[in-house]
């Protein structure tokens, strides 16, 4: 980090291709293509259209609730007697996520389209209402694919996406988690790709698609950066976000890239622990490959097959991590650490008792690592992490953890 | 000149379609893989692509996918598939195409995997996820090594991008013949022929036509307008049906068999009528 310019180089991410460095790009059949290159176009058009953006603004204010507060964790600052900690308020987002900044954005753009079928993978189904719920609100058809183990693991989101109006597709191929939504989604797409909007959810897949989470998640960073510098006339020393496939990481990041300071840190599923073999850390444990559209580090075998994950969070639990990530990692710009399951079940129930916020099992594991960082740090020193859902979807699973009968 | 220019040039030369027929490697087991490729080549192959199974296979539908399992199941791998080659080349020399997802070849090494193909006697090299954007460094070894680095057209793909296959694709074009996954259907787009046609008016290269063609009528419909026709998850449910490894042999030859002579009957017919 030692120029501003390679800092600024960094923002220029991805080239024309869809490359971040030697990460990203379109790894997709034939029939693919032309639909791919068809969404950039179209985004690239709307990208840089005032009504576009001044109609996406509208909606993430009218309807998804923001901006969202960055909150000073006053209690949870003293207890660990170091830096003092904000929380990026993104579960205060309607429907209880930053899903919805993202599928605002794509919904929108889907309209535009003329696309009126909506196609979405789900792993939490945190992304799953998020998506049932927009195109509930503009009348598209929806539905979403989710593995038969999360199906069962997040009952209560899949109720929501039928209440809303979606059709929840099980898929009982694989590991019966995210990877297999998404390749039971891109199947369908593939199929009906004339008609179909297929609204990823994560800053993974191909290109368009990560630039293009990344940009609409950015809402995230931007106002972080804006609120602190309002009330500390500084910017952290800190940011640290959860990493699954990404989204909410890079959605806090991006804007912050350029700044020297502000050290970055993503926080991957270690799950029973990196040595166990039975995590998501793809970055801390897997290699580079192809999967799903890009290239990027990837939890795989020796020969390339790709391995099943664990993690308590059913959205962190997929093997493969947005490209932008892997190149932000390789360019020594974000740093990646991991917290297991029990450490984001400690974290939640800390975060629960000392500040009556319950975080999402996935937001848990970047309080976590902010457990850990936070007693290192100075008094004047600040840390923003992304509090990127909350809880309330994770109720059974934490009781289960905690052997307490609901 | 390679296995896969000469065989459509003898073929071209005797008024026949070519039949390639798709198997999982692996599936159920190697042994057996290696006694179908044989009666599959006495019962009137005349390519024929090797699946390499792949955990994640997005663009198959649920045969494929079961096949792919299977394979995995039995500890199927590339080095594996390409030691089975070696041995079945010493007996054959049908061309062979391996057809697979990316990863498991880039995970291998790209140089490494072309070089071993190679010597086990593979003639071309088809990755369904792999459009000619990202193509670059396979191409690039494919080259060297004299393998065919084979690309997919769709009937989404507009002139620009037939263009651009004509220009890097080698050996034939596979010409996709639905929007969708790999699988047996019933119906086809009517437009197929005129599609097939648009293709030709950009490359020499054949063009060979799969994704769906399940029965002899369908085949001899395909050999009608196209070079080739490539019948794999019709060919994968026969022997899934066989109770055991030598019902699963002598059906898919059976079925091969069928399926040739019907591309027999119209191929003769259409020939002359390309130009």
């Amino acid at each position: 980090m030692k120029n501003s310019k390679h800092l600024f180089s960094l923002r220029r991410a991805p080239d024309k291709q869809g490359h971040f460095g030697i990460y990203g790009g379109r790894y997709v059949s034939e029939t693919l293509m032309p639909a791919l290159i068809e969404l950039e176009k179209a985004y690239g058009e709307v990208r840089r259209d005032p009504s576009f953006r001044r109609e996406f603004r509208h909606y993430l204010h009218e309807y998804a609730g923001r901006e969202t507060p960055l909150y000073l964790a006053e209690r949870l600052t003293q207890r660990l007697g170091g830096a003092r900690i904000y929380l990026k308020r993104e579960d205060l987002c309607h429907t209880g996520a930053h899903k919805i900044n993202n599928t605002l954005g794509q919904a929108l753009l889907a309209r535009r389209m003329g696309k009126r079928r909506i196609i979405a993978e789900t792993g939490a189904g945190q992304h799953g209402v998020a998506t049932a719920t927009v195109a509930a609100r503009f009348g598209l058809v929806c539905e979403i694919f989710m593995g038969k183990e999360d199906v069962e693991r997040q009952a209560l989101n899949v109720f929501r996406m039928k209440l809303l109006g979606a059709k929840v597709r099980v898929v009982e191929s694989g590991s019966q988690t995210l990877k297999d939504a998404m390749n039971e989604a891109l199947r369908d797409w593939v199929t009906y790709v004339r008609t179909t909007y297929y609204l990823i959810g994560s800053v993974a897949g191909p290109h368009p698609y990560p630039m293009m989470v990344r940009d609409f998640q950015s809402v995230i960073g931007r106002e972080a950066r804006r609120q602190l510098l309002a009330r500390e006339g500084r910017l952290p020393d800190y940011l640290v976000a959860c990493v699954g496939g990404g989204s909410n990481s890079m959605g806090l990041f991006y804007p912050f890239l350029k700044d020297k300071g502000v050290k970055m840190v993503g926080v991957e599923a270690a799950g029973l622990g990196l040595r166990s073999g039975r995590h998501a850390a793809s970055i801390l444990g897997g290699k580079v490959g192809v999967l799903h559209g890009s290239k990027s580090y990837l939890l795989q075998d020796r020969l390339g097959q790709i391995r099943h994950t664990h993690s308590i969070a059913a959205g962190l639990d997929y093997p493969g991590v947005g490209p932008e990530l892997s190149y932000l990692r390789d360019r020594g710009r974000v740093r990646f650490v991991s917290a297991t399951d029990r450490e984001a079940a400690d974290a939640l129930q800390m975060l629960a008792e000392v500040e009556g916020i319950i975080p999402a099992l996935e937001s848990a594991h970047a309080v976590a690592a902010v457990v850990r960082l936070a007693p290192r740090l100075r008094r004047n020193q600040a840390i923003v992490v992304n509090l990127s859902g909350r809880g309330d979807k994770d109720m059974s699973t934490v009781g289960e953890y905690l052997g307490v009968k609901l | 000149m390679n296995r896969i220019d000469e065989k459509f040039s003898a073929l071209r030369g005797q008024g026949e379609k070519a039949l390639i027929p798709f198997v999982t490697a692996g599936d159920p087991d190697l042994d057996t893989t290696f006694e179908v490729l044989r009666v599959l080549e006495r019962s009137g192959a005349d390519l024929i692509e090797l699946g390499v199974p792949f955990s994640d296979p997005m663009a198959d539908g649920p045969t494929i996918q079961r096949a792919s399992e299977r394979a995995l199941q039995k500890g199927t791998s590339l080095p594996r598939i390409l030691r089975m080659v070696r041995e079945f080349r010493r007996h054959s020399e049908i061309p062979l195409i391996l057809f697979g997802y990316y990863n498991p070849f880039f995970r291998y090494g790209l140089s490494h995997f072309t070089k071993e193909a190679t010597e086990a006697g593979i003639d071309g090299i088809l990755c369904v996820d792999l459009p000619p954007e990202e193509s670059g460094e396979l191409k690039a070894w494919t080259d060297a090594r004299g393998l065919d680095i084979i690309f997919l057209l769709a009937p989404t793909s507009d002139v620009g991008r037939i263009r651009l296959v004509a220009r890097q694709g080698r050996g034939f074009v596979y010409y996709v013949s639905v929007t969708g996954v790999t699988g047996a259907r019933n119906r086809f787009e009517d437009r197929l022929h005129t599609q097939v046609a648009r293709v030709r008016r950009y490359t020499s290269l054949p063009v060979g036509v799969g994704f769906g063609i399940s029965t002899p009528g369908q085949a001899a419909w395909i050999a009608s307008f196209a070079d080739a026709a490539v019948v794999g998850s019709a060919l994968i449910e026969v022997m899934e049906r066989a109770s055991n490894k030598r019902e699963k042999v002598s059906r898919a030859g059976q079925f091969v068999a069928r399926l040739k002579r019907a591309m027999n009957r119209v191929g003769k017919k259409a020939i002359g009528s390309r130009h």
